[in-house]
This record gives C-alpha cells, sequence and structure tokens, in this order.
C-alpha cells in the first residue's frame, strides 16, 4: 500500500506537476500563434522571438523593481513588472503590424508571403532581444522558492518519495487559468470578442456586417502580446530565461496549436496539454515509479525510459505527424484551408 | 546588363576584402560564399520553381555533413568488432517493424482486431528493438571513448588514412543521397497537406537530425564532435616541407606559411566551384525546360495544372527530394570543408533562416539571383560584424570614456548581423519583393 503511495507521488512529482506547468505555458504560446493564424490567417514565425521579448522587458523592469527595493513577499516580483511587459510588447507588435504586416494585408498577399515576412520580424527580434540583454542564462526568479519542498512533504507524509511543488509551477498554472478563464469570456460575451470570431469564421460576411477589420486586428494583436508576455515569464521563471530557448519552443507550440486545430483556442489548450504530457512521459526514467509497483524480482534493471531527454522535439514531432495523417483538422476541429 | 553590375559589385566586395584586410580572409568568406551559393541554389528550386515551403534546411545540410564522416574517416576495426553488426542488425529490425505496422494497418480491414494487433505488433517491436540495440550500442560507445567510441567510417585503408583523401569526395554525393531519403520521408507525409504543415514538418525534422546527431554517440561521438576528416587537397604542413613549393612561393614573394594556406583554399575554390558550375547549367536547363515549365504552372495554379493532368503531388515530392539532395551535397562539402561535425554548431537561423534571405534577397525562380544573393548575403554575414564596429564606434564617440552604455553597445556589436539581416529581408519583400535579380 505504502509502495503503491510512494509510486504515485514520485509520478506526480516528475510528470504530472512539471507537464501540467510546461502544457500551460505551451497552451498560452499556442493561443497567441492560433488566434493571429484565425484573424490574420498566417503562421507567425515571430511568436517565440515575440515572447523572449516580453519575458525580457518584464526582466528589466524586474531588476529595476529589486535594486529599488521593491517586492512582493513570497511571489516574484516579476508578477509586478508584467503589465509592464505587457504594454511594451503591445506596442512593438503594434508597431511591427503598422510597419511591416498592414502593407501586406491591403495587398492581399498569399499567406505563405506573410509567413515570410514573420521570418525577417524574427530575425530582427531574435537581434534586438541579443542586442539589449545579451544571449546568456538571466535569472529573475525571487520570492518563497517552493509551496510544498520534498523535505516538508516527506516529514508531513512520513514516505520515502518527496514532492515539490514550486512556486512558479503553482502561479503557472493559476495564472494560465485565470488568462485562459479572461479570454474565453471576452471571446464570447464581449462585443469586440463576437467580432473577433465573426472575423475569423468568414472575413467577408464580417465585413459586410459592418465589422471594422482594423480594430479586429489591432485587438488580436494586443491579446497575443499578453498572452506572448505571460507564456514568455512564466516559462521563464519555472526554467530559466535564454533568448535561444524561446526559439527552440517554436516547435512545441506549433505542434500544439496544429495538434488542437489551427484557429481553434480551445484546441490550443488541449493541444498544449497533449503535447507536454507525451513529451515528459516519453522521456521520463519510469525505473523508480515501477520499482514500487513491480514484485522484487521483476523489478527493471535499467532506466525504463522510452527516449532521451534530448529527443522531446521528436515527441511533439511525432504527434503533430500522427494527427496530421489521421485528423488533418486537429483534434478540435480547427481550420483546414 | 543590370545583371552582370550586380554580379561585379559582389565581386568588388571581395576584392576590397583582399586588399584591405587579407587575402585569406577573402577567399575563406568566398570559399564559404560558393556553398551558400549553392545552397541557395538547392531551396530555390523548392521555392523558386515550385513555391515549396521547407525550412528545415538545416537538417539536410547536417545529414550532408554526417555522410561526409561516415564515409571519409577511419573505420574502429575494436568497435565494429563489440557491436557493429548488432547495431545494424537492431536497425534493420527497428525498419522492420516500422514497415510490418504500415502493412498491418494498410492490408487489414479496419476495426478493433486491428487497432489491437497494430499497437501491440509496435510496442512489443519497440521493446524488442531497444532490447537488442542498447547492448550493442554500449559496448561501441565503450571502445576507447575519448579517441573514438563510435564505429567511425567506411576508409578502411589501415593507418594513413589521411592520404584517402579522394574518399570526401565519394562522400559528397553520399550527403546528397542521404538528405534525398530523409526528403522522401517527408515529402511523403507532408507534401499534399497546406504548405504550413510542410513548413512545420520541415521545421520538426531538421530539429530531429541535430538531436540524433548530439546523441547517437555510436554513429558520429554525438556532442564530442569528429575531428580531423581527411582532405581532398594537401596539408599546409606537407606543402611548406616541400621544397618545390617553397622555391615556387618565394619567387611569387609569398612566404611559405601563406602561400600554403591560400594554395589550399584555391584548391577548395576550384572544387566548389565546378560543382556549383555544373548545378547551374542544370537548374538553368531544368527551369528552361518542358519539366520546368510544368512545375512553374503547378507553381502557380495548382487546380488549373491538375486539370491538364499534372500529378501535383508527384511532382512536388520530386522536386523537394531534388532541393533537398543539393543542401545535403552542400552539407557535405561544408564539413569537408571544415574538417570537422560540430552537431552543437548547427543553428537553424545559420542554416536555415539565412538561407532564405539569400534567396528572396537574389531573387526566387531565378537560379543567377539565388547565386546572387548567396554571395551577397554570406559576405554581408561575415562583414556586418566589423563594420558594426566601426559604426557602433562612431555613435557611441560622445559617450564619456567609462560609461556602462558604451561598453554594452560595444559589446553586442555582434549581435547586429541578425538585426541586419532581417532588416535587409524585409526591405526588400517590402520595396522589391521579386528580389534583385527577378524571375523572367
Amino acid at each position: 500500500m505504502v509502495d503503491i503511495l510512494n509510486a504515485i507521488v514520485a509520478l506526480t512529482n516528475f510528470v504530472i506537476i512539471p507537464a501540467t506547468a510546461y502544457g500551460a505555458q505551451l497552451a498560452l504560446g499556442a493561443l497567441g500563434v492560433t488566434l493571429i493564424y484565425g484573424i490574420l490567417r498566417f503562421s507567425n514565425f515571430a511568436h517565440g522571438d515575440t515572447m523572449a521579448f516580453g519575458a525580457m522587458v518584464t526582466i528589466l523592469f524586474t531588476w529595476w523593481f529589486q535594486s529599488m527595493g521593491i517586492s512582493l513577499g513570497p511571489l516574484p516580483t516579476a508578477l509586478l513588472a508584467l503589465p509592464l511587459g505587457i504594454i511594451f510588447t503591445s506596442g512593438l507588435l503594434l508597431a511591427t503590424d503598422r510597419v511591416v504586416y498592414r502593407f501586406y494585408r491591403q495587398q492581399k498577399a498569399k499567406p505563405v508571403i506573410l509567413v515570410i515576412v514573420s521570418m525577417g520580424v524574427m530575425f530582427v527580434l531574435n537581434g534586438l532581444v541579443r542586442f539589449i540583454i545579451g544571449p546568456n542564462d538571466q535569472r529573475f526568479a525571487d520570492g518563497e522558492r517552493f509551496i510544498i519542498s520534498a523535505r516538508d512533504f516527506k516529514e508531513w507524509s512520513g514516505l520515502r518519495e518527496g514532492l515539490a511543488f514550486k512556486t512558479s509551477q503553482g502561479l503557472t498554472i493559476v495564472v494560465a487559468f485565470i488568462c485562459v478563464i479572461a479570454l474565453f469570456w471576452f471571446l464570447n460575451r464581449t462585443r469586440t470578442g463576437k467580432s473577433m470570431r465573426a472575423f475569423s469564421d468568414n472575413e467577408d460576411l464580417a465585413l459586410l456586417s459592418g465589422i471594422n477589420p482594423e480594430r479586429v486586428v489591432m485587438v488580436t494583436w494586443l491579446i497575443v502580446a499578453a498572452l506572448a508576455t505571460v507564456a514568455g515569464v512564466l516559462y521563464g521563471l519555472d526554467k530559466s530565461y535564454k533568448p535561444f530557448t524561446y526559439f527552440q519552443l517554436l516547435l512545441p507550440i506549433f505542434a500544439s496549436a496544429v495538434v488542437g486545430g489551427l484557429g481553434s483556442p480551445l484546441g490550443a489548450i488541449g493541444g498544449g496539454f497533449v503535447i507536454a504530457f507525451s513529451e515528459v512521459t516519453i522521456t521520463y526514467a519510469f525505473k523508480k515509479v515501477l520499482t514500487y509497483l513491480m514484485p522484487e524480482q521483476l523489478e527493471p534493471d535499467g532506466l525504463v525510459q522510452l527516449l532521451s531527454t534530448d529527443y522531446k522535439f521528436a515527441v511533439s514531432f511525432a504527434i503533430l505527424v500522427i494527427v496530421l495523417l489521421f485528423k488533418p483538422t486537429g483534434l478540435f476541429k480547427g481550420q483546414s484551408i | 546588363m543590370k545583371n552582370a553590375l550586380l554580379f561585379g559589385l559582389v565581386a568588388l566586395l571581395f576584392l576590397g576584402t583582399g586588399l584591405f584586410q587579407s587575402w585569406n580572409v577573402a577567399l575563406s568568406i568566398f570559399n564559404m560564399a560558393l556553398i551558400s551559393a549553392i545552397l541557395a541554389l538547392g531551396v530555390n528550386m523548392q521555392w523558386g520553381f515550385a513555391g515549396l515551403f521547407n525550412i528545415g534546411i538545416m537538417g539536410f545540410v547536417a545529414l550532408g555533413g554526417l555522410a561526409a564522416v561516415l564515409v571519409s574517416m577511419p573505420t574502429t576495426t575494436e568497435a565494429w568488432t563489440a557491436g557493429g553488426p548488432r547495431v545494424l542488425l537492431s536497425l534493420v529490425f527497428g525498419a522492420l517493424t516500422v514497415v510490418g505496422a504500415i502493412l498491418i494497418r494498410t492490408r487489414m480491414a479496419p476495426g478493433r482486431l486491428r487497432t489491437i494487433l497494430f499497437l501491440s505488433f509496435l510496442i512489443g517491436g519497440f521493446i524488442l528493438y531497444r532490447a537488442l540495440f542498447d547492448p550493442a550500442r554500449d559496448a561501441i560507445e565503450a571502445v576507447n571513448p575519448a579517441a573514438t567510441g563510435y564505429l567511425g567510417g567506411l576508409n578502411n585503408w589501415g593507418e594513413d588514412y589521411r592520404d584517402y583523401g579522394w574518399m570526401t569526395l565519394v562522400a559528397w554525393p553520399v550527403g546528397a543521397l542521404l538528405a534525398a531519403g530523409a526528403a522522401w520521408v517527408v515529402g511523403k507525409t507532408a507534401l499534399g497537406l497546406r504548405s504550413d504543415y510542410l513548413a512545420i514538418a520541415t521545421l520538426g525534422i531538421s530539429e530531429i537530425v541535430i538531436a540524433i546527431l548530439k546523441n547517437e554517440d555510436w554513429m558520429s561521438r554525438g556532442v564530442k564532435n569528429v575531428i580531423g576528416l581527411p582532405r581532398p587537397v594537401p596539408y599546409e604542413i606537407d606543402l611548406q616541407q616541400s621544397e618545390t613549393f617553397v622555391e615556387r612561393a618565394n619567387a611569387l614573394g609569398f612566404d611559405a606559411v601563406t602561400a600554403s594556406s591560400l594554395w589550399i583554399k584555391l584548391n577548395y575554390t576550384f572544387l566548389f566551384a565546378v560543382i556549383l558550375i555544373i548545378l547551374l547549367i542544370g537548374a538553368q536547363r531544368a527551369l528552361k525546360s518542358p519539366w520546368g515549365r510544368m512545375m512553374r504552372a503547378i507553381r502557380d495554379n495548382e487546380t488549373a495544372a491538375e486539370a491538364m493532368g499534372k500529378d501535383v503531388t508527384r511532382r512536388h515530392l520530386q522536386i523537394f527530394v531534388l532541393g533537398s539532395a543539393i543542401c545535403g551535397l552542400a552539407g557535405a562539402m561544408m564539413t569537408t570543408l571544415d574538417g570537422q561535425l560540430t552537431p552543437s554548431s548547427y543553428q537553424p537561423l545559420r542554416f536555415t533562416f539565412l538561407i532564405w534571405v539569400m534567396v528572396i534577397v537574389g531573387g526566387s525562380g531565378n537560379n543567377w539571383g539565388a547565386i546572387l544573393g548567396g554571395f551577397l548575403i554570406w559576405w554581408l554575414w561575415i562583414q556586418v560584424e566589423p563594420l558594426g564596429a566601426l559604426l557602433m564606434e562612431f555613435l557611441t564617440w560622445p559617450l564619456p570614456e567609462d560609461s556602462a552604455l558604451k561598453a554594452h553597445l560595444l559589446d553586442s556589436v555582434q549581435h547586429m548581423r541578425l538585426l541586419t539581416m532581417g532588416v535587409i529581408l524585409l526591405l526588400v519583400l517590402r520595396f522589391s519583393p521579386r528580389g534583385l535579380i527577378p524571375e523572367r
């Protein structure tokens, strides 16, 4: 009985909690990609670098607050700097839209041209972020590190396995939940949100009924800026901030959006968790869990790891391919053009 | 006329580098520019001829590099006896499992039985594969891990494997074949879906190729890198010791060291230029042939082409494999030029997106444009850093000597190149979307 409890705790500690936090981060990223796809109709390759930019601004303000001695007590100071990060990122995205994307929208350029344009924006943002904050790891997390620390849990429960729940993980889940609720409330209940959905479903009909496309696009960029900054900051708090890792997040984020169904917000969330859980489960070494569950003579010798951790890209990619082959519109019926 | 002018301008850039910096620098940029031009030709086939959006160039380049190692490096005999055949056997077994699973899915009637059989076949096959593969891999990696710890290549001519530099020339087409094989698998699954999906699929496959190169130590030593690949050209040391060479160099007014490194770079330049010219002639003929016209017809209007009886998916697969093979060839050449395979140096910004900047800036759909873009953008990529440093010195001149901002700005100059490339791409797309040498 105790063995089973130990196995459950080990599994929760190493798989369920990290995968939930990672899934929430991916879901927030994928929501941004999917919104741009739904409204502006192109895959935005600059999204990873937008996240990096938002996180960078937040980090700079966090450092400033820290140097002035402002803190949130047990919570990370970055939360306080987050609104400022969102404001700057919104400004940046609106500026790129005005300077870059609007021209192609008026030209009614093909989506693939917009994708290439977003590659150019990606280069510029990547250079900008590295220019300002440098390519190295930056630490900006402060406050209480754990909600539940492994040692406290062991003392409390008397089990051999510890359960650690980091503040950043708890925060990720709570903040992501709030963001998603707010987004769905906005899309389903407000006038602007409804006009956005109408625009995404049928552009011509929406234009006929007097929806101002430029306004819809502007609101989209604002929401995307907020989502990208939140996702970027949460990822940075949970793991660490390094501009290049944000660029690499592009693949799992796109995989999440496509697996869920491009253009479908619900799908982006579902896809994020599907990708995160499969990445973590397939690259986790199950030896520890199995030792508790199996009778002694059947205990595994190896690590019982399906794939080494570096293959996590391969996992998101494999799921992507499977979904594309068997259900091209994604699990949640996105758009397929 | 305008095109000749543009090429003349780029030639001036390289001549200027030679005159003001050094001929050594100019030649090494030029050699890499030749390879970049070949890469741009390959991507231009996919994008310019057929409108296929491939952002996994890095993966095909890396596969070419892998081929260079697998063919030209000496065989590690002990490792082969330790586990070579077993690894190959387990790989064959793994491939058979996949084939079997596909057969089950395609040949059996849909139903619960098929699903159960399909899944249990895959899972059982995977477990057996790991049971075969893992011990063999460990045995190979245990053989002298500091120096080898991998199977090595096919250069099985004994101690003086460096004398068999022609093996690297064999490796180049093998690199093309490897890349073509990978492209065939990707194309089979992702072509025929929407263009965005091909983009994401290629992005994924390139990351996987790099992950494999970094992790499969038994194959190419992973992040421990393979160094000292044999060369198709002589070594500097040998030249410097040869009396006739030193005499000739002195007669021309060079010292032996400079002359040897210049001469070897020139050798590479010759090899690469020959390949570039062959590929250019081929690409030009392909573009003008009925096949090329068909490709452009498909690109411009798939529905119409299909109505004319063209098999769009097959033609797409064909040109996707062809373009990727060229990328693999260029990758093998690049690894030969570097003399080493370092998987961690493969960065998508440098190996995928930079090539895209070359193709777009040069002019998509025009082979000459792709080549011009390759030369121009590669020169800029290298030279933006020193030029940016000069510019920064100038801009920060009014700031006091000890200001932190000035130090930061001067330190960050190396990141200017990304910024510059992005700005160039955006400007070209906006004001000259068809590139410097537009398609005719």
